[in-house]
């Protein structure tokens, strides 16, 4: 179904090839013109990609519920036997999981929603404001991304410090809303818009914030999108910048959390997959949820960005 | 497509407003309304990003710099040593270990890239089913934790009990302690890197191909071309932007590699000198030894390569990349 949709959206095919319709690339006939009994090949290809791509998730799950012992028979026991949930109490045990679970959510939360808002708003501006020295600040925004994020690490940790900031929410949040990226993402989005929409906007007496709130914004949704799923995914999964301001196991986020478990648990990978297993599953879900918008906005980027 | 969608929505409005010439010609009148009232809706749209990124990006940049030409003393203070750090950098022989590991990994990540064109290839053959099952798949270790990904195949490339060498063992092929030999723990790494990012450079790379028109292919067809010799001949040229944009993003981010080596070894790994990266050796100077100002030099080392590595790549861009 997604498959489909992203077919025709990214595709000129449609458009380009005439008398073509969609529905008409996607028919049975056109396959067996085209490949002949040669999908086969394809499929045992593709098919042994996947297995590749998806054992390790697999052997995951089935790792989070053996026994030590069978964890670590030669030869390996496959299906858990008998299957236990102890490793998942023990997850529990060994950290806050729910805090450190609620501080993900909250970190993800705040800097997307925050670098939603301000890289639409710079990106626009980049885009459509005129002021003097424009392309000044641009290159400005640019170098910022150019820069390895080793760069910055340490006086921010120093800034976070002096705030006293260290162990908070708002160290974790904070700088991940600003985004040089987010805003050059948005700004090629906001350029290949046509202008005569605003125009129009502003005949009718719209200054630029309600032009770019009321006009601009319902338009930019593909560009939003994939600008969110980007900060979702980075914002997550992210491990070095909360690594360096939490010490406090209340106030990790679960990458973090995962890494501590590796210190409490070493090699006892049962405990360790449950607590992998745990910090990926909500992410996995929403991504089996919204998986339409996660494909488009990292197709997105490498069209756009 | 984005653009589609604005078209097809501006289209009739355009069109209401009276074929209005002034469309035209938007900047005499925007330089009517003043410069001054423009500047300062700029600077309500780009204000807050604007201090936001000075305060947590660009200062802290400069104030690395000026680290690096500093050296902490014990009781926490810093005094001014010239380029003590850089010299210290050029004579440490873990910098050596360090820029060969990169590097290394670095060009074996590369080699995801024709994997990644090779399967968005076979994902875009005409009419194929379940493409989108396939591509969910391949994509699901884009939206994983690299911390949880590293810990998995930790436990996969174990020694004594990992499933790989039990898998490789009906293969007749002897198994290893992959992690642990240095001969063998950075490739090791970096074939999990490469897994990790194959369903990003996927898409990309299909929704690339999918843009290319058929009727390119079916005059192609016309003029007797077969499957080898259109794929070499109109894909991967059609497609060189898309692998452009993929291996500058790839190599800057191989070159910043650290969450895996950070997760997948321990501080005590016998295979540490042989796959120590350049951010390993930063973090492990600023972080684990607290030698700030040599920190700050190794990062701006990584800065000079990241910036001559990515000129490099634009200039051979001209080379091989086609833009329509």
């Amino acid at each position: 179904m997604s498959d489909l949709t992203l077919t025709e959206d990214l595709s000129t095919r449609a458009v380009v090839a005439g008398p073509t319709t969609p529905a008409a690339s996607a028919s049975p006939v056109r396959r067996g013109r085209r490949t002949g009994g040669g999908n086969w090949i394809v499929h045992l290809l593709l098919g042994f990609g996947a297995v590749v791509m998806v054992f390790p998730f697999v052997w995951q799950a089935l790792t989070a519920f053996k026994t030590f012992q069978d964890s670590v028979q030669v030869p390996p026991v496959v299906i858990p036997d008998p299957w236990v949930f102890t490793n998942f109490v023990e997850v529990f045990d060994s950290m806050p999981f729910a805090q450190m679970f609620a501080n993900s959510v909250l970190l993800t939360i705040g800097r997307t929603v925050g670098q939603v808002i301000l890289c639409t708003m710079a990106g626009y501006a980049f885009a459509r404001i005129p002021f003097r020295g424009r392309n000044v600040v641009f290159v400005v925004f640019l170098s910022v991304l150019m820069v390895p994020s080793q760069l910055y690490l340490l006086p921010q940790y120093e800034i976070i410090q002096s705030l006293g900031w260290l162990n908070t929410l708002q160290a974790l949040i904070v700088p991940g809303i600003f985004s040089a990226f987010g805003t050059f993402l948005m700004r090629q989005f906001f350029m290949s818009m046509p202008v005569e929409l605003e125009e129009a906007a502003r005949i009718d007496g719209a200054n630029p914030w309600q032009t770019f709130w009321r006009v601009m914004v319902p338009l930019a949704k593909p560009g939003i999108i994939a600008l969110t799923v980007f900060t979702v995914l980075w914002s997550w999964n992210d491990l070095l910048w909360p690594l360096v301001v939490t010490t406090d196991p209340e106030k990790m986020p679960l990458s973090v959390g995962l890494s501590q478990l590796v210190g409490l648990h070493g090699t006892d990978y049962p405990v360790l997959m449950a607590g992998a297993l745990l910090a990926t599953l909500p992410m996995l879900i929403t991504f089996m949820i919204l998986q339409k918008q996660f494909i488009q906005g990292i197709a997105f980027s490498g069209t756009k960005g | 497509m984005s653009d589609l969608i604005a078209q097809r929505t501006a289209a009739p409005i355009a069109e209401l407003d009276g074929g209005r010439p002034g469309a035209a010609a938007p900047a005499p009148r925007r330089r009517r309304r003043g410069p001054g009232q423009s500047g300062w809706w700029a600077l309500v749209f780009i204000g807050p990003t604007a201090v936001g990124l000075l305060a947590f990006y660009l200062w802290p940049t400069v104030r690395t710099f000026i680290l690096s030409f500093t050296k902490s003393g014990p009781f926490g203070g810093s005094e001014f040593v010239g380029l003590d750090n850089y010299v210290r950098l050029l004579e440490d022989p873990e910098l050596i270990g360090a820029l060969r590991n990169t590097a290394v990994y670095t060009v074996l990540v590369l080699v995801g890239i024709p994997i990644a064109v090779g399967i968005a290839a076979l994902l875009n053959t005409t009419g194929l089913r379940g493409r989108g099952i396939y591509r969910t798949l391949y994509f699901i270790p884009v939206v994983t934790m690299p911390a949880a990904i590293a810990l998995v195949w930790r436990m996969i490339y174990n020694g004594d009990y990992g499933v790989l060498n039990e898998v490789l063992g009906v293969f007749g092929i002897p198994g290893n302690s992959w992690l642990t030999d240095p001969t063998t723990a950075l490739v090791s790494i970096a074939v999990v890197g490469i897994w990790a990012g194959l369903g990003t450079n996927i898409v990309i790379f299909l929704a690339g191909l999918q843009g290319i028109p058929d009727t390119v292919m079916e005059a192609a067809d016309l003029d007797g071309a077969g499957p080898v010799r259109k794929f070499v001949s109109i894909t991967i040229p059609l497609l060189s932007p898309s692998i452009f944009f993929v291996s500058v993003i790839s190599v800057i981010g191989a070159l910043q590699v650290f969450d895996l080596i950070y997760m997948m070894l321990g501080q005590n790994n016998p295979a540490m000198p042989n796959t120590r990266t350049i951010v390993y050796l930063f973090y492990e100077a600023g972080f684990l030894d607290n030698e700030r100002g040599y920190a700050a030099a190794i990062a701006f080392l990584l800065l000079v390569i990241i910036l001559v590595l990515t000129v490099v790549q634009f200039r051979l861009q001209k080379k091989w990349v086609h833009y329509e």
